[in-house]
C-alpha cells in the first residue's frame, strides 16, 4: 500500500492520476474521486482570480497524516491527494482526491473523510479578486462540522 | 532563549514580514510568552493577535491548541483558520 501527496502549481490530469493510482494493483474493485473547482461567485461576488498560499513543509505533513488516518479507518488500497497553490482563475482544478478500494463504500467514505480533514487541517488560505478588489476568504463554521462529523461516526 | 516565528496569509500581510527570529527572555518560554511578547509591540500586533480573533498555531508544523512550553530553535507559525480545497 503506499499513499502520496502533492503540492505543486501546475494543473493536474485526473484520468492520468488515476491510472497511475490503480493500473498497479488488480485486486482494486473501486476508484473514488473528488475534484474542487474555482467558481465565478463567493458571497455574492463574482470572482476573477483566486490565489493560494500554504505554509511549505507543513503541508504536506499535515496531508501524509490525513491520508494515514484515513488508512486507519478504512479499508483502503491507496490514497492520491493533489492541491495547486498559486494564482487561478474560474472553472480551474484546485484540489484531487483520489482514493482505491475493493469495494466503493470504503473509497466513498475515505474521500469524503480527506476533504473534510483536508478543509480544516491543510494549511492552505485562499484570497481572491472581485470587483470590490482583493480579500482573503474567510473559513466556513459548515467546513468545522463536516470534519466534526467523523469524530463521531465510527 | 531564541525562536523563529512565521506568519502566514492575512497576518502576514498585515504585519509586513512572514518569519522573524525572537529573542524570548523569560525563563519558561511558552506559546503564550510569544504572544505577549508580540502583542506588547502595539498595533496591528495588538489588534491581530487580540482575545477576540481567531488566528491558529503550529509549534513545529503541527497546530496545537495548547500553551506548550518552547525550546530554542522552536517554529512557532500563527495564521487564520485554514481555507485550502
Amino acid at each position: 500500500m503506499m499513499s502520496s501527496v502533492r503540492v505543486q502549481t501546475e494543473d493536474f490530469d485526473v484520468s492520468a492520476e488515476m491510472l497511475t493510482l490503480r493500473k498497479r494493483n488488480p485486486k482494486i474493485g473501486a476508484v473514488a474521486s473528488f475534484v474542487g473547482v474555482v467558481r465565478d461567485l463567493n458571497d455574492g461576488d463574482s470572482v476573477s482570480t483566486l490565489t493560494l498560499e500554504h505554509y511549505p513543509g507543513m503541508t504536506e505533513k499535515s496531508l501524509e497524516a490525513i491520508v494515514q488516518q484515513a488508512k486507519e479507518r478504512w479499508d483502503i488500497y491507496d490514497a492520491l491527494i493533489v492541491h495547486r497553490v498559486g494564482t487561478m482563475r474560474p472553472l480551474d482544478q484546485i484540489v484531487l482526491v483520489i482514493v482505491t478500494s475493493a469495494h466503493r463504500g470504503e473509497s466513498f467514505q475515505a474521500c469524503e473523510f480527506l476533504m473534510d480533514y483536508l478543509k480544516t487541517r491543510a494549511p492552505f488560505w485562499k484570497k481572491e479578486v472581485t470587483q470590490e478588489g482583493e480579500r482573503w476568504v474567510d473559513a466556513r463554521s459548515s467546513d468545522d462540522v463536516a470534519a466534526k462529523r467523523w469524530e463521531q461516526a465510527k | 532563549m531564541r525562536i523563529k516565528v512565521l506568519f502566514f496569509a492575512k497576518l502576514r500581510e498585515v504585519f509586513g514580514v512572514g518569519s522573524e527570529d525572537l529573542d524570548i527572555s523569560t525563563d519558561e518560554c511558552r506559546v503564550s510568552s510569544v504572544l505577549t511578547q508580540l502583542r506588547d509591540r502595539g498595533d496591528v500586533w495588538a489588534d491581530e493577535l487580540g482575545d477576540d480573533k481567531s488566528y491558529r498555531v503550529a509549534i513545529n508544523q503541527e497546530m496545537t491548541s495548547e500553551d506548550l512550553l518552547l525550546k530554542e530553535g522552536d517554529e512557532v507559525a500563527l495564521f487564520p483558520p485554514v481555507t485550502g480545497g
